[in-house]
């Protein structure tokens, strides 16, 4: 086995053209190597001090995320919370303060677990990953970018550098909520992410995406029939409707499937809810699992 | 097995150790050199016993590969006393009854020092949001919530 450290994203893609493969907080890596899922990559190069990655930036198009930004600053950087909530509402759910000190997005997202949190607001939001190798640079949308548990439509030699997100209108809210057992070091059970442009009341647009109910996160289709209506009530119901009928969820230790469809419905209606409260702008704090009580009583 | 030569730096000294690439940094710490206040009791990233401060920020030791850190600060339970003089937090975890066996003691008091150097008035949801990494399978945690708010209290004053 080999260690590299990469000091650049240059440093990095060139290693992995040679074969080796990236570390970054190593959360899911090496905890999965200890657990006997997958053995640790033969050639490691890590890519957690590459300056480049760690930084949060808006520009007129696009608010973009580096793929190193962790967990940690991801929930509390005023850019994110005020403007990609529903991310912030997830990182702050992820693990422990541990896992998201060094935790990053990039991580997550290129992990490719179904059950991943910052993925299905971050899909919500219309994310593009930016994936870079030494032929160049391509950008892959959130929704062609996972194929399964696990995988993703990336190379092997292909860092992912970004998450670009286009820039969010003014009237715009977005939340994710997840069921959990415990409050920390929890996996969602399922979860859901809203996001909701509003004028006055009526919905202008509307993105759902679910989390842990099919094989990668999936987006939720046929929204479009809740444009021109009011966010209301009625149409937080017909949201969860929606979600529970494109579930393709399935049993195991954490849940049965129709547990998880019953209640990722619930979780879609409260991010509806919370995603049109923000758009019309109501305070709520990060993340909005504690504003709404899920999980232990504190 | 192939093995790298790295220089850890642990409570302010320096540990130059070969050791092999895929070691976990609470092995390192406890066999390689020795430091064995950290504990491993899940080996999965859920308890929370083997925490320890990288550059003052709390990690689960027993999932971050020892290589990557290198160039750190690393600081263990055996780093909080000063000499024979105990931390606060730790007096005041004895004191409180904090600690029953001891398994969970180091991490938490890692987890706390980190929190209050973080958050030097924390209210009691940051005190429970700071621990929520660590488990306690003895206390029922009220006590250890106690040890932490009159530690943030003496510190202050």
């Amino acid at each position: 086995m080999s260690f590299l450290r990469a000091n650049t994203a240059d440093e990095a893609v060139q290693l992995l053209a040679e074969g080796a493969r990236p570390i970054a907080g190593g959360t899911d890596l090496v905890v999965g190597a200890r657990q006997g899922k997958a053995p640790l990559p033969q050639n490691l190069v890590a890519i957690d001090r590459i300056a480049e990655l760690g930084v949060i930036e808006a520009t007129e198009s696009h608010i973009r995320i580096g793929s190193g930004v962790t967990h940690a600053q991801l929930m509390v950087d005023p850019l994110i919370v005020d403007r990609l909530t529903g991310v912030a509402d997830a990182a702050a759910l992820v693990g422990s303060p541990a896992t998201r000190n060094v935790g990053t997005v990039g991580g997550n997202i290129m992990n490719g677990s179904p059950a991943m949190d910052t993925g299905a607001p971050l899909m919500a939001l219309g994310a593009v990953a930016e994936l870079r190798s030494i032929e160049g640079t391509r950008e892959v949308a959130l929704t062609d970018l996972w194929c399964g548990p696990g995988r993703t439509t990336a190379r092997p030699d292909e860092l992912c550098t970004a998450l670009l997100i286009p820039s969010p209108r003014d009237q715009i809210g977005s939340a994710y909520v997840r069921l959990e057992y415990r409050r920390a070091m929890e996996i969602a059970v399922v979860g859901a992410a809203a996001c909701m442009a509003l004028d006055a009341g009526v919905i202008v647009s509307i993105r759902l995406a679910l989390t842990a109910v099919a094989p990668t996160i999936q987006e939720v289709t046929g929204l479009d029939v809740l444009i021109g209506e009011r966010a209301d009530d009625k149409s937080f119901a017909a949201i969860a409707e929606l979600a529970r009928d494109q579930a393709q969820p399935i049993s195991d230790v954490r849940a049965s499937d129709h547990y998880r469809r019953h209640t990722v419905g619930v979780m879609a209606q409260r991010a509806g809810h919370a995603a049109a409260s923000r758009a019309n702008g109501d305070l709520i704090t990060v993340p909005v699992n504690r504003a709404l009580g899920i999980g232990a009583a504190s | 097995m192939n093995h790298t030569n790295v220089t850890l730096r642990v409570n302010e000294v320096d540990y130059p150790i070969s050791i092999s690439t895929e070691r976990n940094l609470s092995g390192v710490l406890r066999e390689t050199i020795g430091l064995t206040g950290t504990k491993e009791g899940c080996d999965d990233c859920e308890c929370g016993a083997c925490m320890v401060l990288l550059d003052g920020q709390p990690i689960n030791s027993c999932s971050y590969l020892a290589v990557q850190a290198e160039g750190c600060a690393i600081t263990t339970v055996e780093g909080l006393a000063d000499g024979d003089e105990l931390h606060a937090l730790q007096r005041n975890i004895l004191e409180a009854g904090g600690v029953q066996c001891g398994f969970c003691t180091p991490g938490m008091l890692m987890s706390a020092r980190a929190l209050l150097d973080r958050t030097p008035d924390p209210t009691d949801e940051e005190i429970r949001i700071g621990l929520s990494g660590n488990l306690c399978r003895c206390t029922g945690y009220a006590r250890i919530i106690d040890a932490v708010r009159t530690t943030a209290v003496e510190l202050s004053n």
